[in-house]
């Protein structure tokens, strides 16, 4: 899960990195409260969770609480990249003197942590990375030494921070990789980090991502999701624990295992080129126990779905056996009853194939046709989609 | 000949007494495993009956293998106590640990694959993986053994049901060893791992190699084919169609930016000499006529 900057900002206060007050406002009226709360200037921020908010306008200083309200009615609704702004964050504003960088991630290619620091903050990290490689310092963490002050002080040093900060940015580095490690995050990143011109050392602005792993131990990061963003299909899929996404095309899928699944949009959306440009709707993997419940609960989420012209369930009985799949398709249908109208093309393969297509051929279903193959089923879904 | 795993593993079962764990431990039985113990903190002492095998429990690894002389150890424990059941096969120097379980931490897979690493004496597989099996040897995890039998054909898939599915194309040829190494951002094996077992195993004639959006494993992979692999390799890349930013099922399939895609991973093999197909079906055909030349 991604973070807005103000969650953002909240975890790093809690963790004792160096923050200013920062308050988040979904309306004019709040976000003027919150500045005349700091009193003197406030910068207001658009949270959006996509870079390059600044040059679309979504970041703008304000002279006083009365500004505030002003620029944030501006910056509120605004779309940035697709993404409407329905919050604000005001920020007490500070004089800048540097801008510098400073991030810990997970690095799946190397199987670790890094750390990576550069004086060069306040740009797009992967532009100073390709341009000038010597101004960013890679640095990996074994998760079982962590980050000590010394290993800190070093890295800093090899990254030419000035002299007169660079014990307070590697105090600042010390108390990210605690955000880091006991919020389990797998990003935490902070541009830029500032210099203030009396010598203060603040994150101004950060990145987290946390890992959704690891909800067990931080029953308080459920109240860190967005709910506005998330999409109706995929709030009631969540409520029946399916793996759905929505994606913007016309045939639903079904399937069994996370590859095949992703497989199957695949195999439809080249099937589809052949019918006017037809595309999968979404991503629903049942998992290995497909129960006829959870087809039913599948089943009725993707006929939920107003885009949806036609459904392909494409499952390989490895565990589960595919006469429980047919049976499950069956009930299903059974349960939705006049709810389920659309054509169903079904594909099943591997463990006791023959008798559940079997199943399904005495059922005689008018809803659903069977074929033998992903590709050939792929082909039919697309063209019933398309029709 | 296989990788990994063949008649001579000795199998124990971390979290055997969990309803997964005698459920997979009874099927893998089934398909003529060695399993000998289990480990279920707490429950040591005790002898489960799992179709006709009485199979002792065991506190910790270290007591089962000292008791069984088992070599590999598959864990069915839930993610929160994952870590934990890992460490302890690490401590006990099993040389092969099979992580099953799906949804841990990625710190904490990354604090025990550090931790395996510093003492060099354990290969995880996994986790958030299927498993592996060498057929009508050794069945370890939670892959069917009845798709397919032995053969020419080594297999090395992030996804279990892709891996199935390509055993199921290509059963009538068969497998020296199928490895599901897991769909996670941090795995113990890797395809190049994998990769690099196979060329070496004299029995693999051929090579199916099954990738999918996000990190650059495949990436790399196909840059240590270039260099190492001669024989030769058919490829399958799942995650076309998957928008950016969004997980897609496994912890680890998510396009980051320009970073991840399908189209890299597709393009990279490609030039690495693997043939690449559209479909798990396509791919299959392609491994077929390479062997048949």
């Amino acid at each position: 899960m991604d973070l807005f900057e103000y969650q953002a900002r909240d975890l790093f206060e809690k963790h004792g990195v160096p923050v200013l007050a920062g308050a988040v406002a979904t309306t004019p009226e709040e976000a003027e409260a919150a500045a005349r709360g700091m009193g003197g200037k406030v910068v207001v921020k658009a949270q959006v969770k996509v870079g390059g908010r600044g040059k679309a306008g979504g970041v703008k200083l304000a002279e006083d609480a009365q500004d505030a309200r002003e620029k944030s009615a501006a910056i509120l609704g605004m779309d940035i990249k697709g993404h409407i702004v329905g919050k604000v964050m005001i920020a007490q504003a500070a004089p800048i003197a540097e801008e510098y960088y400073l991030a810990i991630l997970l690095d799946r290619s190397n199987r670790t942590f890094l750390v990576m620091a550069s004086v060069a903050g306040g740009m797009d990290i992967e532009q100073v990375a390709h341009e000038t490689p010597e101004k960013l310092v890679k640095v990996p963490v074994n998760s079982n030494d962590g980050l000590s002050k010394s290993a800190a002080v070093k890295i800093i040093n090899d990254a030419k921070f000035p002299a007169d900060i660079a014990d307070q940015v590697a105090d600042a580095l010390v108390l990210l990789w605690g955000v880091f490690v006991s919020e389990d995050a797998t990003l935490v990143e902070v541009n830029p980090l500032v210099k203030t011109s009396d010598g203060r050392i603040i994150a101004l602005d950060g990145k987290v991502t946390l890992d959704d792993n690891a909800g067990f131990r931080h029953p308080d990061h459920e109240a860190l999701v967005d709910a506005s963003a998330t999409n109706a299909l995929e709030a009631a899929a969540k409520e029946k624990d399916l793996n759905y996404v929505k994606l913007d095309g016309e045939v639903g899928i079904i399937g069994n295992g996370a590859g095949l699944v992703m497989s199957t949009l695949d195999v439809v959306a080249y099937a589809g080129e052949q019918f006017g440009g037809v595309k999968p709707a979404n991503f629903l993997d049942i998992g290995g126990g497909a129960s006829a419940q959870v087809m039913a609960d599948g089943l009725s989420i993707i006929l939920g779905d107003k885009d949806v012209k036609s459904v392909f369930v494409n499952v390989f009985g490895g565990i589960t056996s595919c006469d429980a799949v047919a049976n499950g398709i069956i009930q299903a249908l059974e349960i939705l009853g006049d709810k389920a109208k659309k054509p169903i093309v079904v594909r099943l393969d591997g463990n006791n194939v023959l008798e559940g297509r079997r199943i399904l051929d005495e059922a005689a279903h008018p809803l659903i046709q069977q074929l033998d193959t992903m590709d050939g089923a792929a082909a039919r879904a697309a063209e019933l989609a398309a029709k | 000949m296989s990788i990994f795993i063949n008649k001579h593993s000795r199998v124990i079962v971390q979290g055997m007494t969990g309803s997964e764990g005698t459920k997979h431990t009874r099927r893998m039985l089934a398909s003529g495993t060695v399993v000998v113990g289990g480990v279920t903190p707490g429950k040591g002492g005790q002898v489960i009956d799992i179709d006709g095998h009485q199979l002792p429990v065991f506190n910790t690894v270290a007591e089962a293998v000292a008791a069984t002389q088992a070599n590999v150890s598959v864990v069915f424990v839930p993610p929160k106590f994952a870590k934990a059941a890992v460490v302890d096969a690490i401590d006990a120097a099993v040389p092969l640990v099979v992580v099953i379980t799906e949804g841990i931490p990625v710190h904490d897979t990354a604090a025990f694959f550090a931790y395996s690493q510093s003492k060099g004496t354990t290969r995880i597989i996994g986790p958030n993986c299927p498993g592996l099996i060498t057929p009508g040897e050794s069945n370890v995890g939670i892959i069917p053994s009845d798709i397919t039998g032995t053969g020419p054909i080594g297999l090395v898939s992030k996804s279990g049901t892709l891996t199935y599915q390509m055993m199921y194309e290509l059963r009538d040829i068969g497998f020296t060893t199928a490895v599901g190494i897991g769909g996670d951002p941090i795995i113990g094996t890797t395809h190049i791992d994998c990769l690099r077992a196979f060329q070496d195993d004299p029995d693999t004639k051929a090579i199916v190699m099954i990738g999918e959006i996000g990190g650059d494993a495949e990436e790399r992979a196909a840059a240590f084919i270039s260099e190492y692999v001669t024989k030769p390799v058919v490829g399958y890349v799942a995650g076309f169609t998957a928008p950016e930013g969004k997980t897609m099922g496994h912890a680890g399939a998510i396009v980051s930016g320009s970073s991840g895609t399908a189209q890299g991973k597709k393009d990279a093999l490609e030039a690495a000499g693997v043939q690449v197909g559209k479909t798990p079906s396509e791919s299959a055909r392609l491994m077929r006529a390479l062997l048949s030349r």
